[in-house]
C-alpha cells in the first residue's frame, strides 16, 4: 500500500503506541496496565507500521529479530524470579529496593516484579510481532 | 590387543574383588543395607541390599564379566568400534550390578530398562545387517513392553505395602498375598520376568538376539540380561509366592517353556543356536523351580542358577572361539579339532559334561537337586519330573553335539590349519571350566559361601538349605540320572533322524517369529489408519471436535449433577446493556450471513468488542483492554491472511445444522451454567486476601497485576512461555513450505 497519508498516519502513530506501551507497562502495578497489555499497544504500533510500510521496513525499525526479543523477554523474565534467591527466597519471590524513601513517601520503587514485567512486554510483543510479520510476508 | 582394551576387564575384575571380600559377611548370614535418598517427597531412594541373592548375581556379574571382557578384547581386536563395543558393554555390566543391588523396586526398574537400553545397543552392534537392527528391535520392544508393566506392577506395589523398599516388603508376610491388588500385582511382575527372561510365549527375542557378537551372547545368556527375570522372580519370591496362582503360573510357563526349548535345541545346526535354546532351557527350569517354596526346589533354582551361568559362558565362550578359528559354526561341518586346539577342546568337554550333569561335576549335583526339587513341588511332582527328564536328557544329547562332536568325532574330516586360540580367549572357557569340576567335588564350598546365603535369601529361615552331596545314596534321583544318561545317550545316536523330523514339524507349525512381524505391521497399520481419522489436517474437524466435545460434558454434567434450571430476570437490566447486546447480535448475525471473509472477520470483531464493552460496564478495565487489544490484533492479522483466501462458499445445509446445533446447544449450556453460578452465594475468600494482602505484601493496588506478576508469578511464566512457543510453531509454519513445492 502506497499511501502517503498512511504512511505518515502509521509513523506518528507507532511513536506514540510505544511510548503509550511504555507508560501502560509503569503504571501496571497500581492502575490498569502492566506487561501484557503493554506488549499488545507496542505490538499493534509495529503491526499499523507494517501494514502502511511494509514488513521490511518494521523489522529495520524493531531492530532486533521479533523472536530474538520474545526468547530474551522470556530469559529477562525467568532471571527476574530465579534473583529471588540471592536474597534466599523461593523461585519467583519479589525484592524490592525503595529508593530515596522517607517516612511519607515510598520514594522510586524498583523491584525484581518490575523486571518480570518488561519480560512478560518483551514475549508478548516479539511473539506477536513474529507472527504477525510472516503472516504478511507470506500471503 | 590393546592396553586400553583391558580397562573394562580392569573395572569388572576390581568389582569382583570388592564383592568376593563380602562373602564371609555375607556367607555368615548377614545383610547389608545403605540408603541415601533421591526423591524423598516419591519415595524413591537409592539404596543398596546385598543379601545371598544379589550377592551371588553380583559374583556372576562381575566375575564372568570380567572374563568375557578379556575374552572380547582379543576377539573384537582391530575391530573399527572396539571402543563402542567396550562402552556397552561396561555399561551393561554396571546396570546390571545396579538391578540386583536396587532395595528400592523403581531404582530397580531404572536399572532394568537401563539393561534393556544397553542389551539393545549390544544385540544391533552390527548395525549394518538388517537382521541385526530387526533382532535388537525386537528385544529392545518385547522386554520393554514387559518393563512397562514391570513399572505398573511395581506401583501397586509400593501403593499397596506402603514403601518400595524390597526388604522391608519381604519382611511383612502377606501383606501383597493377601491383598486385593495380589492378582494384578503378579500379572504385571510376571510380565516383566517372562519377557526378559524369555518364557514361552515371549521366548522368540532371545535366539533372534544371536546376532550380536559371540562375547555378548556369552554375557548376555549366561549371568546376566535373561537372567534378570529369574532375578526378579527370586527377589519378590518372599512376598508373592506361595498361592496357588504363583504356583500353578510358574510351573507350567517353565515346563512348556523348558521341554519346549530342549526340544528345539536338538533342531539346530548352528552351535550358538542350538546354545540359546538351551538357554531358554534353562530359565524355563529356574522358573518352574522358583514356583515353589521348599528347601529342595529353592537349593535347586540357587544351584542351577550358578552351574548354567558357568557351564553356559564357558560353552559360548568356546562357540566363539570354534566360530573365530574355522570361520564356521555349523555342527555338520566341525568334526576332530581336538588335537588342533587341545585346550579348548579340554574346557569345552569339562563344561559340557557339567551340562550333561556328569558326575563329578557340579552340573551332577544340579541335575540331582533338580530331581529332589521335582519330587518336592506342591504341584504335579509326576508331570515336573517328567519335564525335566525330557529336557535334562535333551541337554545330554546337545551337550555331546556342541562340544563332544567338533573336538572328538571322526565322522568327517577335520578343517586343516586351525590353530589354538590365543590366550585371552582361552581363559575365560577355562576358568570356568575348572570351576564348574572344582565345585563339584567339593560342593561345600559353594554350599557355604554362596547357595545357602541365596536360599536363606528367597524362601527366608523357613527351611535351611538342603546339602549339596556329589553321593547322596541310591535314591529316586540317582535312578532318574541314570534314566537321563541312557535317554540322552539314545538321543544323540539318532539326532540326525530326530532333527529331520524336527525341521519338518516346525516348518509346518505356526512361526512365532513371523507372527511377531505380522503384528509390528498391524500395530504400523492401525496407527495410521487411526492418524489419519483424527488428524485430518482441516481446522474445521479440529474446532468442530472441540466445541462438541465441550458441550457433550457440560451438558452431560449438568444433566446428571443438577436439578432445575433457575428462572432467567432482568433485573435492572441498564440501557447500555440492552445496546451492547444489541450490538453483539449484530455482529454474530453478519458473520453468519457474509460470504465474505473481511466482512465476517469484521463481524466477529465487532462481537469481541461488544464483549470488552461489557467488562468496561461492570468495571473489569484490565480485562477489557486486553480484549480491546486482542481482538484488534485478531481482525489486522486475520485481514492480512484473508485477502488471499477464496470467497466463502455456501455451506451444505447439512453441514451447518450440525454447526447451529453445536453453537447454539454450547451457548444455552453456558447461560444456564452462569446463571446457576450467580444463583448461589459467591465465595469472596480469595478476592478477600487479595485486597487485603496485595498493597501491604506486593506494593500494589491493581490486583489483577499483582496477581499476575507477584502472587502467581510462575503460571505466568509459563503463560508466556507457552506464547513463546505458539509463536515458534506458527512461525515454523509459515516459513516452511509444503512438499510438493520443494521439488
Amino acid at each position: 500500500m502506497n499511501s502517503v497519508i498512511l504512511i505518515a498516519g502509521a509513523r506518528l502513530q507507532a511513536v506514540l503506541l510505544l511510548v503509550f506501551s511504555g507508560y501502560m507497562l509503569l503504571r501496571g502495578h497500581n492502575a490498569p496496565g502492566g506487561g501484557f497489555i503493554g506488549g499488545l499497544i507496542a505490538a499493534t504500533g509495529f503491526v499499523v507500521y507494517a501494514i502502511a510500510c511494509g514488513t521490511q521496513d518494521a523489522r529495520k525499525a524493531l531492530r532486533f529479530d521479533p523472536g530474538s526479543i520474545a526468547g530474551a523477554g522470556l530469559g529477562i523474565a525467568l532471571l527476574a524470579g530465579v534473583m529471588a534467591a540471592l536474597w534466599g527466597d523461593a523461585l519467583f519471590t519479589g525484592q524490592w529496593l525503595f529508593i530515596g524513601a522517607t517516612e511519607d513517601s515510598k520514594g522510586i520503587p524498583l523491584s525484581t516484579v518490575l523486571i518480570f514485567d518488561i519480560g512478560v512486554y518483551l514475549v508478548v510483543l516479539g511473539a506477536i510481532l513474529s507472527i504477525a510479520f510472516s503472516l504478511e510476508e507470506a500471503v | 590387543m590393546t592396553p586400553a582394551g583391558l580397562i573394562p576387564v580392569a573395572i569388572a575384575g576390581g568389582l569382583f574383588i570388592w564383592f568376593a571380600q563380602m562373602i564371609p559377611v555375607i556367607g555368615s548370614g548377614n545383610t547389608l543395607r545403605y540408603v541415601w535418598e533421591w526423591v524423598p517427597s516419591l519415595g524413591v531412594n537409592v539404596s543398596i541390599y546385598i543379601d545371598g541373592l544379589s550377592l551371588t548375581f553380583a559374583l556372576l556379574i562381575t566375575g564372568i564379566g570380567a572374563l568375557v571382557m578379556l575374552y572380547s578384547a582379543r576377539y573384537l581386536a582391530g575391530h573399527v568400534h572396539q571402543a563402542r563395543f567396550s562402552l556397552y558393554l561396561t555399561s551393561f555390566m554396571l546396570a546390571m550390578i545396579g538391578l540386583v543391588l536396587s532395595d528400592n523396586m523403581l531404582a530397580l526398574f531404572v536399572f532394568w530398562e537401563l539393561t534393556t537400553i544397553t542389551s539393545y545397543l549390544l544385540i544391533g552392534f552390527s548395525h549394518d545387517t538388517a537382521k541385526a537392527r530387526r533382532s535388537a528391535l525386537q528385544a529392545l520392544l518385547m522386554t520393554g513392553i514387559g518393563g512397562l508393566a514391570l513399572l505398573a506392577g511395581i506401583i501397586l506395589i509400593g501403593t499397596t505395602a506402603g514403601t518400595f523398599e524390597m526388604s522391608e516388603i519381604n519382611a511383612m508376610p502377606g501383606v501383597l498375598t493377601g491383598s486385593v491388588m495380589y492378582l494384578p500385582i503378579v500379572l504385571l511382575v510376571l510380565a516383566g520376568a517372562f519377557t526378559k527372561s524369555a518364557q514361552m510365549p515371549f521366548h522368540f527375542w532371545l535366539p533372534n538376539a544371536m546376532a550380536a557378537p559371540t562375547p555378548v551372547s556369552a554375557y548376555l545368556h549366561s549371568a546376566t540380561m535373561v537372567k534378570a527375570g529369574v532375578y526378579l522372580m527370586a527377589r519378590t519370591h518372599p512376598s508373592l509366592a506361595g498361592t496357588d496362582f504363583w504356583l500353578w503360573t510358574l510351573t507350567i510357563a517353565g515346563a512348556i517353556t523348558m521341554v519346549f526349548a530342549s526340544v528345539m535345541a536338538l533342531r539346530q545346526t548352528d552351535l550358538k543356536l542350538a546354545l540359546a535354546y538351551t538357554t531358554l532351557m534353562a530359565l524355563g527350569a529356574l522358573t518352574l523351580l522358583l514356583g515353589n517354596e521348599s528347601g529342595y526346589t529353592i537349593t535347586a533354582a540357587a544351584t542351577f542358577l550358578i552351574v548354567h551361568s558357568l557351564y553356559k559362558a564357558a560353552l559360548f565362550l568356546v562357540v566363539g572361539i570354534l566360530d573365530a578359528q574355522t570361520g564356521t559354526r555349523d555342527a555338520n561341518s566341525l568334526f576332530g579339532l581336538a588335537r588342533a586346539m587341545p585346550i579348548t577342546a579340554t574346557a569345552a568337554a569339562i563344561a559340557a559334561f557339567s551340562m550333561a550333569g556328569f558326575p563329578p561335576f557340579l552340573g551332577f549335583i544340579g541335575k540331582e537337586l533338580k530331581y529332589a526339587g521335582a519330587i518336592a513341588v506342591a504341584s504335579e511332582p509326576i508331570f515336573v519330573a517328567g519335564a525335566v527328564l525330557i529336557s535334562s536328557a535333551l541337554m545330554v544329547a546337545i551337550a555331546g553335539i556342541v562340544s563332544f562332536r567338533p573336538f572328538w568325532s571322526r565322522s568327517g574330516k577335520p578343517i586343516a590349519g586351525v590353530k589354538e586360540a590365543p590366550w585371552p580367549m582361552l581363559v575365560g572357557p577355562v576358568v570356568l571350566a575348572i570351576l564348574g569340576a572344582f565345585f563339584g567335588i567339593f560342593p561345600e564350598t559353594l554350599a557355604i559361601t554362596l547357595v545357602n546365603p541365596t536360599v536363606a535369601a528367597i524362601i527366608g529361615g523357613a527351611e535351611p538349605a538342603k546339602e549339596l552331596k556329589l553321593w547322596a545314596g541310591v535314591n529316586l534321583p540317582l535312578f532318574l540320572s541314570i534314566a537321563t544318561f541312557v535317554l540322552g545317550f539314545s538321543i544323540y545316536y539318532y539326532k540326525q533322524k530326530l532333527r529331520t523330523i524336527l525341521i519338518d514339524l516346525t516348518t509346518r507349525g505356526p512361526s512365532f517369529d513371523n507372527g511377531w512381524d505380522k503384528l509390528m505391521a498391524g500395530v504400523a497399520a492401525g496407527s495410521k489408519a487411526l492418524t489419519r481419522t483424527i488428524q485430518t489436517g482441516v481446522l474445521y474437524h479440529y474446532m468442530l471436535v472441540t466445541f462438541a466435545t465441550a458441550l457433550a460434558v457440560l451438558a452431560a454434567t449438568l444433566w446428571f449433577r443438577s436439578t432445575g434450571i433457575p428462572a432467567m430476570g432482568f433485573p435492572q437490566v441498564a440501557l447500555w446493556d440492552w445496546l451492547v447486546f444489541l450490538l453483539v447480535l449484530m455482529g454474530a448475525a453478519l458473520t453468519l450471513v457474509t460470504n465474505s471473509r473481511i466482512t465476517a472477520i469484521a463481524g466477529l470483531g465487532v462481537v469481541g468488542i461488544g464483549m470488552a464493552m461489557i467488562f468496561i460496564l461492570y468495571s473489569a478495565p484490565d480485562v477489557a483492554i486486553t480484549q480491546l487489544l486482542v481482538e484488534t490484533l485478531v481482525v489486522v492479522l486475520f485481514a492480512a491472511a484473508a485477502l488471499k483466501l477464496p470467497h466463502l462458499t455456501a455451506e451444505p445445509l447439512r453441514k451447518r445444522w450440525v454447526d447451529a446445533v453445536v453453537a447454539v446447544g454450547l451457548g444455552v449450556v453456558t447461560t444456564v451454567i452462569l446463571l446457576k453460578v450467580t444463583a448461589g452465594p459467591i465465595d469472596r475468600e480469595l478476592t478477600t486476601f487479595f485486597e487485603t494482602a496485595s498493597w501491604p505484601q506486593a506494593f500494589g493496588q491493581n490486583i489483577v497485576n499483582v496477581i499476575l506478576v507477584d502472587f502467581r508469578a510462575l503460571d505466568t511464566f509459563g503463560e508466556i512461555a507457552v506464547v513463546l512457543i505458539a509463536a515458534i510453531s506458527i512461525f515454523a509454519l509459515l516459513k516452511s513450505k509444503p512438499e510438493e513445492e520443494k521439488q
